[in-house]
């Protein structure tokens, strides 16, 4: 199924500057796998920014069709076909 | 399934509040945000009708924010105040070049006044000819030191009354953490203060606020993102090497855990008192360059000294 990608606060430079991208992931797929497949298409040096081990940076936001995955399962969120989903970072000057 | 806002039950909830754990709508989030602003500014007295307020702008998601609110609020709940940008340029190639085009977008935006001052014409020091000189240690303790005198200068020469800076309650949290870690005990009373540099002394001071002390970071964001405001983000160049990375660490993985600890660590920071027998430096004028200081040449003078002595020694060498 695909995923609608958008990437926010400066997260862009961990993706060759790519601000919003789809991907194909296998259905079924929960947000803790999408985060594991977007790790493998992370630059490798800015991974550090993006994850911490296989986990979400903490201070990272995460809005699924615009809203807080918090409302949701958080890692747990089964994906569906067209969702879009949003990583915003809120880990840089003010 | 939709979950519903617990303020007004019925729009479709958006977000949980980490300050309060409710669920919340769009609507009823920007009117807590913003209201709570208002309550902030007005129950500490933060402003006077017809006060000049310089807005410290680097472009950022912070001060970008706070231009917007500040705007708003004035005219909403007329202020009265007359509200200017003031940025300040450390010389960051790459960092500071590409966010001053963002704070001059504010300019525009908002319509406000905008100075902008370089660490080069005050001190003539870029930020990245002093991290050539000394190093990747060490380097934030001379940004941070210039860019509170570099902050005083710009308003100034604004004629301003009043300062206004972008720090939220995540940096407030941080700094105290930071300042127990370091044993920095003259800085704790002031650390969570709200306003600082108005008190009654001789010397004075053109006093400085802010009024998200209280606003979470993760709000700061939501709100910019809906309002869809314009900021700059990139990570400092040198800050990967800062001290207040690992602290900073620390708050947002305790963040995760439980969402209220960040206003916890506040209000504990605001009851911790000194001992009375504690002397605390006093406040008197640099002999070299007559701005406020604790000692007789300020810190901002004697790293200055240093790197003018390194760059000295340099150019002998070359001879």
């Amino acid at each position: 199924m695909k995923i609608i990608i958008d990437l926010g606060g400066g997260l862009d430079v961990c993706f060759n500057g790519q601000k919003g991208f789809n991907i194909e992931i296998n259905e079924g797929a929960r947000m803790s796998d999408l985060v594991l497949h977007l790790k493998t298409i992370c630059n490798p040096k800015k991974i550090e920014f993006f994850v911490q081990q296989d986990q979400l940076r903490p201070g990272i936001l995460v809005l699924i069709n615009d809203v807080d995955w918090e409302l949701e399962e958080k890692e747990q969120y089964q994906l569906s076909n067209n969702d879009r989903v949003s990583f915003i970072s809120t880990l840089h000057g003010g | 399934m939709v979950k519903y806002c617990q303020s007004c039950q019925t729009g479709r909830a958006f977000m949980i509040r980490p300050k309060t754990g409710n669920l919340i709508c769009q609507p009823c989030f920007f009117q807590a945000f913003e209201e709570e602003i208002h309550y902030t500014i007005v129950s500490c007295n933060m402003f006077k009708r017809g006060e000049k307020v310089a807005i410290a702008a680097s472009g950022g998601k912070d001060s970008t924010v706070l231009a917007h609110i500040m705007t708003y609020l004035n005219h909403k709940y007329d202020y009265g105040l007359k509200l200017y940008l003031l940025s300040i340029d450390e010389g960051i190639q790459g960092y500071r070049d590409d966010s001053l085009e963002t704070v001059k977008q504010n300019q525009e935006t908002y319509q406000l006044e905008l100075k902008i001052l370089s660490y080069k014409e005050l001190f003539n020091w870029s930020m990245d000819e002093i991290v050539k000189q000394i190093g990747l240690n060490n380097n934030c303790t001379y940004c941070g030191v210039f860019r509170r005198q570099a902050l005083d200068r710009g308003a100034q020469l604004l004629n301003v009354d009043k300062i206004v800076t972008g720090h939220n309650a995540d940096d407030m949290a941080e700094t105290f953490l930071m300042n127990i870690l370091r044993g920095d005990v003259f800085r704790l009373p002031k650390s969570t203060q709200i306003i600082t540099g108005d008190e009654d002394n001789e010397i004075l001071t053109i006093p400085r606020s802010k009024p998200f002390k209280y606003t979470y970071e993760k709000e700061i964001v939501m709100y910019a993102h809906y309002k869809k405001l314009i900021y700059f983000s990139t990570e400092c160049t040198y800050s990967p090497n800062a001290y207040r990375g690992h602290v900073r660490e620390l708050i947002k993985n305790l963040e995760s855990i439980r969402p209220s600890a960040i206003i916890d660590i506040i209000h504990s920071a605001e009851q911790l008192a000194l001992p009375n027998n504690v002397k605390l430096p006093q406040k008197q004028l640099c002999t070299k360059c007559n701005f406020i200081s604790s000692n007789k040449i300020c810190k901002a003078c004697t790293l200055l000294e240093s790197l003018n002595q390194g760059r000295a020694k340099l150019q002998l060498e070359y001879q």
